[in-house]
């Protein structure tokens, strides 16, 4: 009950809103044409940008995750190296905003005390890469778990019953890990999706993502503000997140078929 | 103005809001107004924004603590003229024409104009189409979304008007953007005072009193202002109609628009920005010719925006902004 009570207040609730504003007028009517905007061409773009961006950094992000976790989890259990590392991802995968904005702007913007690269300012390539500081430490700490998970003894099993590693993974490890693999590229997925602040500071001169595009239609001083329109943005982001949703359901008993 | 300041002295007190101490001037206008009329000011949110000035006057409507005066964004002072009280000041005739609402509803009180702020090591500036040098790699910065923020959108304007285009088609400082982008030389970061001293946004198109070298803490920091680009942004001031102090609310403006060497005027001058009257003081010699000259340098008769303007300009930005630099 408290929890269907607090998924209530900050999920259900907050969606109902969203849902109800997007199909409102600017003085409160019921209307469809508040939704019009979805088919202009600049606004797709945002969609666009924001599917890239979290598409690229949660695969990049789970990937690079994955390996950096096997080796740490593959070495000493108890030794200084593997919590160090989990102390260390802890940290920075709550590292972002405007802080981790501008630690990458003094030290490898184009005018960056290390490195003077400009290419840093394309989208989605520079953000992308600001992103993986906060995507591989946390792909490490949900990805964990499931890697310790991984028995010796089946290793050894099928080592004895002269199984080469690629067998070892393609056929037990691989198919073992991959539910937890993708439903933490799925965490990432929604993590790099909702991520705002770092961007926010790092280039808010143009709007490539939804969320830049929901601040400006609130917040706009030039007379642009349309809180509608915003609902109409965050409506679109939640159909993405359904959909992505689904898509991975669906992946999710496909990959663990053989544990039923 | 006895009578009025008799009533003000007897209220005691005056609710102000949104102005830092540190912005215009305003801690030294504040001292100055309560040490000539003995009243006490109470300055509530002083880090607020225009939107939380028109917030405040609506939720706290009918208590003693609901703000006497705004001091507010000139977009924000058209759109709220319900909530003021018709003031002219005993000064009313040297506000010009286009800076104050003809039935006293709203009135500008300070400004500046759009410039460019440049660090020194680019050596001087003196045209706008210097920037799109190969020396400007990376450092050329708005400071915000023209989408979203004021600043950013006039800083487009002023662009465009250098550029040969006019307040109502900003087509051609959207394409100036574009030729920057092109160049290389557009960066996307938002200009702080912390992206300026660290050199990331060594170029910043901004209001001149917010690119003035002590405002922003850097020393070795230019502004230019494009001739015959002067593009105006001012401040307006206004009494809410149901002010709790509403004979300190007359008086402080009354104060704020004085051309006294310790009034209003000359002490928003003294911080940096253009007061309304400034003209009108120059020409009557009751200006502060020290602080005046410490102002960049224009030449050409200033333009503002309309409402219309202003929209119109927003709009072509909203379907174009992000393709020319995206």
């Amino acid at each position: 009950m408290p929890f269907l009570g607090y998924v209530g207040v900050f999920l259900l609730l907050p969606t109902v809103i969203v849902l109800v504003h997007a199909f409102q007028n600017q003085s409160g009517g019921f209307s469809l044409s508040g939704l019009k905007v979805l088919g202009d061409s600049t606004v797709r773009g945002y969609f666009v940008g924001s599917a890239e961006l979290a598409a690229v950094t949660s695969v990049g992000g789970a990937v690079l995750g994955a390996i950096l976790a096997y080796a740490v989890a593959s070495g000493n259990p108890e030794g200084v190296v593997r919590r160090l590392y989990l102390a260390g991802s802890g940290v920075l995968a709550q590292f972002g905003g405007v802080t981790l904005a501008f630690a990458f702007l003094a030290t490898v913007g184009p005018s960056g005390l290390l490195l003077h690269a400009s290419w840093f300012y394309n989208f989605p390539e520079g953000i992308g890469l600001i992103y993986l500081y906060f995507q591989i430490p946390l792909m490490v700490l949900v990805f964990m778990p499931a890697i310790d998970g991984l028995k010796v003894q089946w290793r050894e099993a099928c080592e004895n019953l002269g199984g080469s590693a690629w067998q070892y993974w393609r056929h037990v490890g691989g198919p073992l890990l991959m539910p937890a693999f993708l439903g933490a590229t799925l965490l990432l997925f929604a993590n790099a999706l909702s991520a705002f602040a770092t961007i926010w500071a790092w280039e808010n001169q143009i709007a490539y993502i939804v969320p830049q595009q929901i601040a400006i239609a609130l917040s706009s001083e030039v007379g642009l503000a349309n809180a509608n329109e915003g609902a109409v943005l965050a409506l679109g982001m939640v159909i993405m997140v359904v959909v992505v949703m689904t898509g991975y359901a669906l992946l999710q008993r496909r990959a663990a078929r053989w544990l039923r | 103005m006895s009578t009025l300041a008799a009533a003000a002295k007897k209220e005691g007190t005056l609710n102000v809001i949104a102005v830092p101490p540190t912005w215009a001037n305003y801690g030294a206008i504040i001292s100055g107004f309560t040490k000539k009329y003995g009243i006490k000011v109470n300055s509530a949110n002083p880090t607020g924004t225009s939107q939380d000035e028109v917030n405040a006057v609506k939720q706290e409507n009918g208590t003693a603590a609901a703000p006497d005066v705004l001091d507010i964004g000139q977009a924000f002072a058209l759109a709220n003229t319900s909530l003021f009280a018709p003031y002219e000041v005993s000064t009313w005739t040297d506000i010009p024409a286009a800076q104050k609402a003809a039935n006293g509803l709203w009135y500008e009180d300070y400004g500046g104009y759009m410039s460019i702020g440049y660090s020194s090591k680019f050596g001087t500036i003196t045209s706008m189409s210097q920037l799109l040098g190969s020396k400007f790699k990376n450092a050329v910065a708005l400071n915000g979304n023209p989408t979203a923020a004021n600043a950013a959108l006039n800083g487009v304007m002023m662009a465009n008007l250098v550029e040969g285009g006019t307040a109502d088609n900003i087509s051609k400082g959207v394409n100036f953007f574009h030729q920057l982008k092109q160049a290389g030389n557009f960066s996307p970061v938002s200009a702080t005072g912390a992206t300026i001293k660290a050199g990331t946004t060594p170029v910043v198109f901004n209001w001149d009193y917010l690119n003035l070298p002590s405002y922003v803490g850097v020393s070795n920091w230019k502004v230019f202002v494009p001739p015959n680009a002067i593009l105006g942004g001012y401040y307006a001031q206004a009494i809410n109609k149901n002010a709790p102090h509403p004979a300190a609310a007359r008086l402080w403006e009354e104060f704020l628009y004085s051309q006294a060497t310790s009034g209003g005027q000359n002490l928003w001058l003294a911080g940096g920005a253009r007061p309304v009257e400034q003209a009108a003081m120059t020409s009557n010699s009751s200006i502060n010719t020290a602080d005046a000259s410490k102002l960049p340098a224009v030449s050409g008769t200033p333009v503002f925006l309309t409402q219309a303007q202003n929209t119109a300009a927003a709009n072509y930005l909203t379907a174009n902004w992000a393709k020319a630099v995206g």
